[in-house]
């Protein structure tokens, strides 16, 4: 009989996070799959009555809490003690939670702490004959495979954006606080600040609708023989503003900043999709200026609908992976779009 | 005050990327195809790590860098060719397999195993370094295991910037949701760090400092400890290619107006 834990961590603002909903999700799908197992939620923060409260309605038999100050903040120590007490205080044999950077940091250690296995990166969760089997990823997107493990606790870390969240209601939740005192060698670190970029240099917005991909050709030299690299980035400026899409960008593009290159000045590697980047999930996907072959495309392998702008009519990057293909100039198209975007509001 | 750091950067050997990958079965699972022949690299974020480390050590007199890296030993070699005059360090070698579908745990076991054993390993000056993901596995996992495996608490994920102050103490930028980053002051070593990009570009090739490196180099290889990794408990019912062809609609032959009219109705659908 599976116990399946459903770990989450409250956010800065005391609220449950909707990659959170998702991990419940998928926490639920394993329930109603594996007969005779028991679905049960661990929460960590400061406070975590609000957050159970606000999905008391799901069909959890147990609540586990561990909370206060020293859980605030998100730090390997204090999260690894936290999750290791709800894990043993619950006998999880399934530990489902969300792939959030703060528990990426923390579950594989303790999935060692504890004996188990983890999983990361999980984008889908299955019964397989009365066992328990999750999707995943391999050599960076190119591969997908469908696995089981033996060995318990099995942490399952699922990706943000690869469930739909669930959207149990509100009630009250009755919490059995797990203690957990941390000893000094726990508090060597300290969590002092977030760096965020100011509102108006914003580029990376992983819930908008729309992942703007911007490519080497908008640096290179155009049909006069110059590079246009202000008028790029005016152009692309005023399309993330006026569109809120998130910018993604080749790595062609950002490793230019390293190689002497004119660049795009408000890219950085934290904007690279594909290989050595992210593979963000956005509904849909415009890319510019982008060429390449298989390895570079898996940057927009989670995009649902892909539109691609290139003077190149057999561009790898857009062929057989676009919907639909422009071939025509994308300084004249943006110009255009930014008007029709402008005219719009 | 400056320390002097032992830095123990763990890496692997994966398949170069840009490479075309094809899973296929093997006798002990999936593995790719022709996986012996395909060209291969140090783990990209593992070699962030290791630029980091060297660029550390560097700055804090007598420190010094290893590089604890799985793989089967003819790759190693071929590697080692590039990666050896990159950097100065000493190569800790472990001869097995490289496929992205061994067991984080098993991988984290021998490499933790290797640390161990490297002579004078000062825990109070130790940091472990090593890509936040690999190219193969892409886990994200490996890491932590092998800090547990040490008794390191002090762990750091999507590292981006070191900062060392006067007093001993790190100041660490993680990556977070958002492209934001999460600032931590961790009170000094023991620490392990799983870098992102960082902000170092790729060294030069430095013949002066392979020749120096490929002293230890090849003892290394010779000595390399074989690793089994038995998958114990694992079990793959399929590996596949994505089916991820579509059909392009190639549009040729319409204005930048017309083509902007239809990509804001796209939009805004």
């Amino acid at each position: 009989m599976e116990t399946i834990l459903l770990l989450a961590h409250t956010e800065a603002d005391g609220s449950l996070a909707k990659s959170a909903r998702e991990a419940l999700r998928a926490a639920r799908t394993l329930n109603q799959a594996l007969a005779g197992s028991s679905l049960v939620v661990g929460l960590v923060g400061e406070n975590v009555q609000a957050v159970a409260d606000s999905i008391a309605a799901c069909p959890a038999t147990k609540y586990f809490g561990v909370a206060g100050k020293d859980f605030a903040q998100s730090r390997y120590a204090s999260d690894a003690a936290a999750a290791e007490a709800i894990c043993k205080s619950a006998q999880a044999t399934i530990v489902v939670a969300p792939a959030t950077s703060r528990w990426a940091r923390v579950l594989p250690g303790v999935a060692q702490r504890l004996g188990g296995r983890a999983d990361t990166h999980v984008t889908g969760v299955a019964d397989a004959g009365g066992k328990p089997a999750i999707s995943r990823w391999y050599y960076r997107q190119r591969m997908e495979a469908t696995l089981t493990r033996a060995q318990r606790p099995w942490f399952i870390l699922v990706d943000p954006g690869s469930q739909t969240a669930c959207e149990c209601g509100a009630g009250t939740a009755k919490i059995e606080t797990v203690a957990v005192n941390l000893p000094d060698n726990c508090k060597r670190t300290t969590v002092v600040g977030i760096r965020e970029p100011k509102a108006d240099a914003q580029t990376i917005r992983p819930d908008a609708e729309l992942l703007f991909v911007t490519g080497a050709g908008w640096t290179k030299k155009q049909a006069d023989g110059q590079t246009h690299v202000p008028e790029a980035e005016k152009l692309i400026r005023g399309f993330l503003q006026l569109s809120r899409a998130s910018l993604g960008s080749s790595k062609s593009l950002v490793d230019q900043s390293g190689e002497g290159q004119a660049v795009l000045s408000f890219l950085s590697h934290l904007n690279q999709i594909g290989q050595t980047g992210s593979t963000p999930r956005h509904p849909k996907g415009l890319s510019t200026c982008c060429h390449g072959e298989e390895p570079h495309t898996v940057g927009w392998r989670f995009i649902n609908e892909r539109r691609a702008i290139s003077l190149d009519p057999n561009c790898g990057w857009a062929r057989g992976k676009a919907d639909v293909l422009y071939v025509a100039d994308a300084f004249a198209v943006m110009g255009k779009i930014n008007e029709l975007l402008a005219a719009r509001k | 005050m400056s320390i002097a750091y032992q830095i123990v950067v763990c890496g692997s050997v994966v398949p170069d990327p840009l490479q075309t990958l094809e899973p296929v079965t093997g006798p002990g699972g999936p593995a790719l195809k022709n996986e012996m022949m395909l060209p291969a690299i140090l783990d990209p974020w593992a070699s962030h790590a290791l630029y980091e480390a060297a660029n550390l050590a560097k700055n804090s007199p007598g420190s010094k860098v290893w590089l604890v890296s799985l793989g089967p030993k003819a790759k190693h070699q071929q590697v080692m060719m590039t990666v050896a005059q990159k950097v100065p360090f000493e190569l800790v070698a472990l001869d097995g397999p490289a496929s992205g579908f061994t067991e984080a745990m098993e991988v984290a076991a021998a490499l933790a195993e290797a640390i161990q054993a490297i002579p004078g390993l000062d825990k109070s000056k130790l940091l472990v370094f090593g890509g936040w993901e690999s190219a193969s596995r892409g886990a994200g996992a490996t890491m932590q295991m092998v800090g547990e495996r040490l008794g390191i608490t002090d762990q750091f994920q999507g590292v981006d910037e070191l900062k060392i102050a006067a007093d001993g103490s790190l100041e660490i930028l993680e990556r977070i949701e958002g492209g934001k980053h999460q600032i931590s002051k961790c009170a000094g070593a023991p620490a392990l760090l799983g870098w992102a990009t960082g902000n170092l570009p790729e060294p030069k090739n430095n013949p002066q400092v392979g020749m120096v490196n490929m002293r230890t180099v090849m003892p290394a290889l010779q000595k390399a400890k074989p690793v089994k990794l038995a998958g114990e408990g694992l079990s793959f019912a399929s590996v596949s290619l994505p089916k991820q062809l579509r059909e392009t609609k190639i549009v040729k032959d319409k204005s930048a107006d017309d083509i902007a009219k239809e990509i804001v109705e796209w939009i805004k659908k």
